[in-house]
């Protein structure tokens, strides 16, 4: 049962994401919730990769003990990178719309008449 | 945005090149020890945003460009992918060789001495082949690319003086 | 080296070179521009002909044989590592493949030429054209590779390159709006696709697609994959529910951004093509009785889902875009109403392509949507870009105002006009010959559903015809006295797609014997497809 306790954490991280990203107005809040089930998925990566009484994936040179598989710890890396260059252009886009409107409230934004 | 006091000025220019050693350390060892392009990157960006933070979007856009940044960028990706293309038309120097993209070329040969041997253990920096050689291109991009990044940021949304 | 040699290695290294190309030009770009305008803007031309031109020899080299498929291994010779283990990345190019690199290649072009005039009153240029370059090159990986994780990084490029394009002019508040819409939806769709590819290596150990394809078992983690994976990438083509991002995205950015956006759309839904028809191949056929123990196929359960959504998504498409009085948000609605067609075909296809009776009618309607794509792309293409041109002389974008401009612009209102017929299915047009394979094939599967496509398509008509009523046609208006044709490069961009266009019209058995069942062939035959890479194991 311990050997579950992060799966849990992975869905109830992405269940708290989709929650932020629905029902909250504010855009930082938002993007804080795409954060989150980002987080989320990397979390799921990354588990998937233990083995019971293994140690990191990384030549000693004295003798050979069991690993842990390298693949995922590689995608999740991947998946980071893409994530922060996601989040910079948010930021930046928020931060644009502040200069344009004056309110971050996603009800109130892009709605004038030309 | 201002700067903060002379004693937190101190301590960041006293700091800041053991920050930048410890980051090109970790960029540089990618093939042995946990690290490589990107989060030896992100140690050495994040010095360089210690040092706007303490002294001030205003004093460092003075003094660093942003266009001269975005040269190194550019720099960092052509390397990169340069080293990629180099698997492939390097069939035009030594008529048996086949190659595909990405090859890494370097590793088991003795023409070209650099990061050619085979070997295990955390004491032999002399291998892997092209991988180091990628890191460092990887990590150029990383530094340009996230410095300017938090600068622009930084100076776009600066206060003006007297509001 | 000769010719022949040059030409033969360029065949063989040409998954990687069609990918690699762009990207170095991408790079590029902000050095060369740093000499001249005019020099930047040709070496884009340049290195986007060049790709072309690859991937027109690589169609050629597919097409000489019937069913021939093209691997590429990076990085070493052969798929599998010492191991066994399939984490090395493959590029598999096929029938399927090729066309849609075909369709992204004129989308792209036609975008390059377009927005040497478009573009050139715009600062930061530099920048823009670095987008592109990026932006055509992400499209190029996702359409060509055979590597589930491959494909999630080349949609998150595409879809960040998108989005700063789509917030190009940041002075106006609602394009940085659209932008950001846009961004959060295609975030969390490309996460819900890394999801799913985390959730099937896990269970099987494998990236590549087409050894997943042969070891899949259609266990309770494989349905919740496949639901992720069918979600995540509708979100990222504009399917409804999730259609919001769509009307804003393609009504507020530059024209030829939404050309080229276009075709990132359509790659999305190739996705899911590839998804459902190579991945889950072999399970589609499955009879799963876990429904209050009613036995159902799952390609029938696939299948009636999926033309439930296509009719919903013809509906909105078309009964809002007959509301809307904003030139480009009305052509973007068609564009939904356009994808809704695509899928029609291609659900009513899912339920009987597997079964003995009418194996037949599913092979003619998946003809018929694909040829669809297609057609599609060129149709919607050309309107935006007709739209780009009207707002390029007279900046203004409301149906209200403009009247009366087909004095001074005698060249764009025939385009106008060759971009509407087609659209609404005339004859002699390209959407006559896809859209008559859609009704015929629909109809054999249940009557309603093609009598509704042929209502919409007559709906379409009904509004293109008011589109081009109030805004070209009617008396002059005092305000548009010194509006003058658009330059030469626009003309010639509109050109090149309407040629194609009168061209496909004219001929439809040529391109569909030698284009499009190449690629149904592909799509249905999933053994192939992974034979050719494990080798019979």
């Amino acid at each position: 049962m311990i050997y579950n306790v992060p799966y849990i954490a992975v869905v109830a991280l992405v269940l708290i994401g989709l929650y932020a990203i629905v029902f909250k107005r504010n855009l930082i809040k938002i993007v804080i919730g795409i954060l989150l089930i980002e987080n989320g998925v990397n979390l799921f990566l990354i588990t998937l990769a233990f083995r019971q009484d293994s140690t990191a994936p990384i030549y000693h040179g004295t003798g050979s003990r069991l690993m842990s598989l390298p693949v995922p710890h590689a995608l999740t890396l991947t998946s980071i990178v893409i994530g922060v260059a996601v989040l910079a252009l948010m930021l930046s886009l928020v931060i644009h719309i502040f200069r344009h409107y004056g309110t971050l409230d996603a009800r109130k934004i892009g709605r004038e008449e030309e | 945005m201002i700067g903060m006091s002379k004693i937190v000025r101190t301590i960041t220019s006293a700091v800041f090149p053991f920050v930048m050693i410890y980051g090109l350390y970790v960029i540089a060892h990618g093939h042995l020890t946990p690290g490589g392009g990107f989060q030896g990157g992100a140690v050495v960006a994040s010095s360089l945003a210690m040092i706007l933070v303490a002294y001030g979007s205003v004093w460092v856009v003075g003094r660093i460009k942003e266009k001269h940044l975005s040269i190194l960028e550019s720099l960092g990706a052509i390397g990169f992918i340069g080293l990629g293309f180099l698997g492939i038309i390097l069939v035009l120097f030594y008529s048996s060789y086949e190659g595909s993209f990405f090859k890494n070329f370097l590793i088991g040969q003795n023409t070209i001495p650099i990061f050619n041997e085979i070997g295990k253990g955390l004491s032999n920096i002399n291998t892997a082949g092209v991988l180091p050689l990628m890191n460092f291109a990887v990590g150029l991009k990383v530094i340009a690319g996230l410095f300017v990044i938090v600068l622009v940021m930084a100076y776009a949304t600066r206060v003006k003086e007297g509001k | 080296m000769s010719l022949e040699q040059f030409i033969d290695s360029l065949i063989q290294h040409s998954p990687a070179l069609i990918v690699a190309i762009p990207l170095i030009g991408a790079f590029l770009t902000p050095l060369i521009g740093k000499i001249n305008d005019k020099v930047r803007n040709g070496f884009v031309i340049f290195i986007v002909l060049f790709t072309s031109f690859i991937v027109f020899l690589l169609a050629n080299d597919i097409y000489s044989d019937w069913g021939k498929i093209h691997t590429y291994v990076f990085g070493g010779t052969t798929a599998l590592t010492e191991g066994g283990f399939a984490i090395r990345i493959l590029f598999e190019v096929d029938g399927m493949n090729i066309f849609m690199a075909i369709i992204a290649s004129i989308l792209a072009i036609a975008g390059v030429i377009y927005s040497w005039a478009f573009m050139k009153e715009n600062t930061g240029l530099d920048k823009y054209y670095t987008l592109l370059l990026l932006m055509i090159a992400g499209m190029f990986g996702m359409i060509l590779t055979g590597d589930m994780f491959n494909f999630f990084v080349f949609l998150e490029i595409t879809s960040i390159a998108s989005c700063a394009l789509i917030a190009f002019w940041t002075n106006k508040g609602k394009s940085v709006d659209a932008g950001f819409k846009y961004i959060v939806i295609s975030a969390i769709g490309a996460l819900f696709v890394l999801f799913a590819v985390a959730i099937l290596y896990g269970q099987y150990n494998a990236l590549n697609m087409a050894v997943l394809a042969s070891k899949i078992q259609f266990s309770f983690l494989d349905k919740i994959a496949l639901v992720l994976l069918i979600t995540g990438l509708a979100m990222k083509a504009g399917i409804v529910p999730m259609h919001m991002w769509l009307p804003d995205a393609y009504g507020r950015a530059p024209a030829s951004v939404t050309l080229i956006l276009i075709g990132a759309t359509q790659a999305s839904l190739y996705a899911a093509l590839r998804m459902m028809f190579t991945v889950y191949g072999g399970k589609l056929t499955t009879t799963m009785n876990q429904i209050a123990g009613v036995n159902i196929d799952l390609n029938l359960l696939l299948g009636i889902i999926i033309v439930g959504l296509a009719l919903l998504t013809i509906f909105i498409g078309v009964l809002m875009a007959l509301k809307e009085n904003d030139f480009k948000r009305m052509i973007a609605y068609a564009a939904v109403a356009e994808i809704g067609y695509m899928i029609l075909a291609i659900g009513a296809a899912l339920t009987t392509v597997f079964s003995d009776t009418g194996a037949a009618t599913g092979y003619m309607s998946l003809k018929g949507g694909i040829f669809h794509i297609l057609n599609d792309a060129l149709d919607v293409g050309l309107l935006f870009l007709v739209a780009g041109a009207i707002y390029y002389a007279t900046k203004e974008t409301s149906l209200n105002r403009l009247g009366g401009l087909a004095r001074n612009m005698k060249y764009t209102t025939i385009f106008f006009l060759i971009g509407l017929l087609a659209v609404a299915g005339m004859p002699p047009m390209n959407g006559f010959a896809s859209k008559l394979i859609i009704y015929e094939s629909t109809y054999q599967v249940n009557p309603i559903l093609a009598i509704i496509a042929i209502l919409a398509s007559i709906l379409l008509l009904a509004v293109f015809v008011k589109v081009f009523h109030s805004a070209f046609l009617g008396p002059k208006l005092p305000k548009y006295d010194k509006v003058k044709e658009v330059p030469k490069s626009m003309l010639l961009a509109m050109g090149i797609i309407a040629c194609i266009i009168i061209f496909i019209g004219l001929f439809p058995d040529l391109v569909v014997n030698n284009i499009v069942e190449p690629a149904v062939n592909a799509l249905t035959n999933h053994s192939s497809y992974i034979t050719t890479v494990t080798g019979g194991i």
